[in-house]
């Protein structure tokens, strides 16, 4: 069975692959939150806003990275709700396949399409004004760093996508994940924020994630906050790769 | 093979029980499938039809009892099952994004066949399917939809096929579509196990018949022999006085429940209850 691992996989990728460039308006949803927030951000309230750099855009990105992320999972959860919906899944499952294949051909997908939207959002960033000094080594770990966080943030997609009884709860988890950079560094220094407030910002993981990036633009050590943010990543990833297998396995036996 | 298996049964159940919390959906069923056949498993919604094919495509392991399919045991040996069977579950397993042609190729190449173009194209062109092949199954009619399901089902050519009411939700054009398909198994020495609450699709296709009910095997054989049942050798009278009910029931007629009440309100209007 495991002999088969990698081709079924492959194989049900280029499925899922196929329905995405089939439907780019997914991409391009996933996409329109993140970009609509950095421009309100960045010509509306940002000329308010005070973060002691020279570009408000050179701040902001890396929430906004993080938003594109958290808004492209919903349609991960989405996909594989609709697979267990219908016949298909069952179709697979009673195939002499391997069968976990199923849900890693889902989870690198996701992979793919963040993947996408993330380039998309970063094009709009440099046409309105972003600019890094980072070199070659810098982009790829923030392209490390952002590919980590997804794979933790699919793997706790896939919960929902297995469990949900409807489309919109499979993807309706994700909303607290759009707005968990408001409270972090992503938009305002914590500094500004009143005592428990600023402590759970500076505490949470989008905000080690984010000075993490930020930090990797800029060309800056990025010292203890790029371990904080691994440790959390790693942390998330074992853990909802945990409970969705858990769940998966109890599904299909 | 060994010659064991070919001698055995192609589907053998002995004894299965499955209950869901309270609910016992299984109360011991015994069958047996000869190889070839088609066999259709008969009984109304909630029988537990769906529950023992689910059991026999190995998607779900049973409280107690035995299942065999091929010769091998469904739950110890489930990856061997998988290997011998292919499923059409109650709603169609394809994929509508797909074409025709790509959601069988996908089949093929799941279950590793060497030129999985060309077995595509063989199978639309016994499915009258060559002309929408390009098409997104997503446009496709009921029936067309339900065959492509069918041709997906006999992608590498599996010894047994389970059929879950493949007709039901169809109009009637799309179910004699089916069944031609269905037809066209039996011709090729495929064993299939067809469940539905059709009699006459029963009929019409099935070698043996036998009938789910309430989680048990009521009756098991041949058409001609299932006829044989009736009239029934032994009737029983028992003594009873007709209810307001029974009356109301044989003058309005009636769908078959047996908790419904009829009231006369003030106004001549007569309810349901």
């Amino acid at each position: 069975m495991t002999r088969h691992f990698l081709g079924d996989t492959a194989v049900l990728l280029g499925r899922s692959l196929r329905h995405i460039s089939r439907s780019p308006d997914t991409i391009i949803t996933t996409a329109i939150i993140p970009i609509a927030m950095l421009l309100l951000f960045v010509y509306v309230f940002g000329g308010a806003i005070q973060t002691g750099s020279d570009r408000y855009v050179n701040y902001l990105l890396p929430g906004i990275l993080l938003v594109t992320v958290a808004s492209g999972i919903s349609y991960t959860a989405y996909r594989l709700f609709l697979d267990m919906k219908s016949g298909i899944f069952e179709r697979f499952q009673s195939m002499p396949i391997a069968r976990s294949s199923v849900l890693w051909a889902h989870v690198l997908t996701s992979l793919v399409a963040n993947l996408i939207s993330l380039v998309v959002v970063v094009l709009v960033a440099l046409v309105i004004g972003f600019r890094s000094g980072a070199g070659a080594l810098g982009w790829f770990a923030v392209a490390g760093v952002m590919m980590l966080f997804t794979l933790a943030l699919t793997w706790l997609a896939v919960i929902p996508g297995l469990t949900a009884k409807s489309g919109d709860g499979a993807s309706a988890f994700s909303y607290p994940l759009i707005f968990l950079p408001f409270i972090s560094s992503a938009f305002v220094p914590t500094q500004s924020m009143p005592g428990p407030v600023r402590a759970f910002a500076e505490h949470q993981p989008v905000t080690a994630i984010v000075n993490t990036i930020r930090g990797l633009f800029a060309e800056q050590q990025v010292g203890g906050d790029i371990w904080v943010a691994l440790a959390w990543c790693f942390g998330l990833l074992v853990v909802a790769y945990g409970i969705a297998m858990a769940i998966y396995h109890r599904k299909i036996s | 093979m060994t010659p064991e298996q070919v001698r055995a049964p192609a589907i053998q159940v002995r004894g299965l029980e499955k209950s869901y919390r309270e609910l016992r959906v299984l109360r011991g069923v015994d069958l047996d499938v000869a190889r070839g056949h088609i066999f259709a498993l008969l009984g109304s919604n909630g029988a537990g039809k769906t529950t023992l094919v689910r059991i026999l495509s190995t998607l779900l392991k049973p409280d107690a009892g035995t299942a065999s399919v091929n010769g091998f045991d469904a739950v110890r040996q489930a990856a061997k099952v998988r290997e011998s069977i292919s499923l059409t579950g109650q709603f169609a397993a394809v994929d509508e994004i797909l074409s025709g042609r790509e959601n069988l190729v996908l089949v093929a190449r799941l279950r590793h066949l060497r030129d999985p173009g060309r077995v595509a194209d063989d199978l639309l062109a016994r499915f009258s399917l060559t002309d929408a092949a390009a098409r997104k199954v997503s446009t496709y009619s009921g029936g067309m939809r339900r065959r492509l399901d069918i041709a997906m089902s006999l992608v590498g050519d599996p010894p047994v096929i389970f059929l879950d009411e493949p007709t039901t939700g169809l109009d009637p054009q799309a179910r004699l579509e089916v069944w031609q398909a269905v037809r066209e198994l039996a011709r090729q020495g495929t064993t299939a196990l067809l469940t539905t609450q059709y009699l006459d699709e029963a009929e019409q296709l099935a070698d043996r018949i036998a009938i789910l009910h309430r989680g048990r095997i009521i009756a098991n054989g041949t058409l001609a022999e299932l006829k044989q049942l009736l009239p029934p050798a032994k009737v029983e009278y028992v003594e009873k006085q007709p209810t307001l009910e029974d009356v109301f029931l044989a003058i309005v007629g009636d769908e078959g429940t047996d908790s419904k009440l009829a009231v006369t309100s003030p106004d001549g209007r007569q309810d349901l209850r």
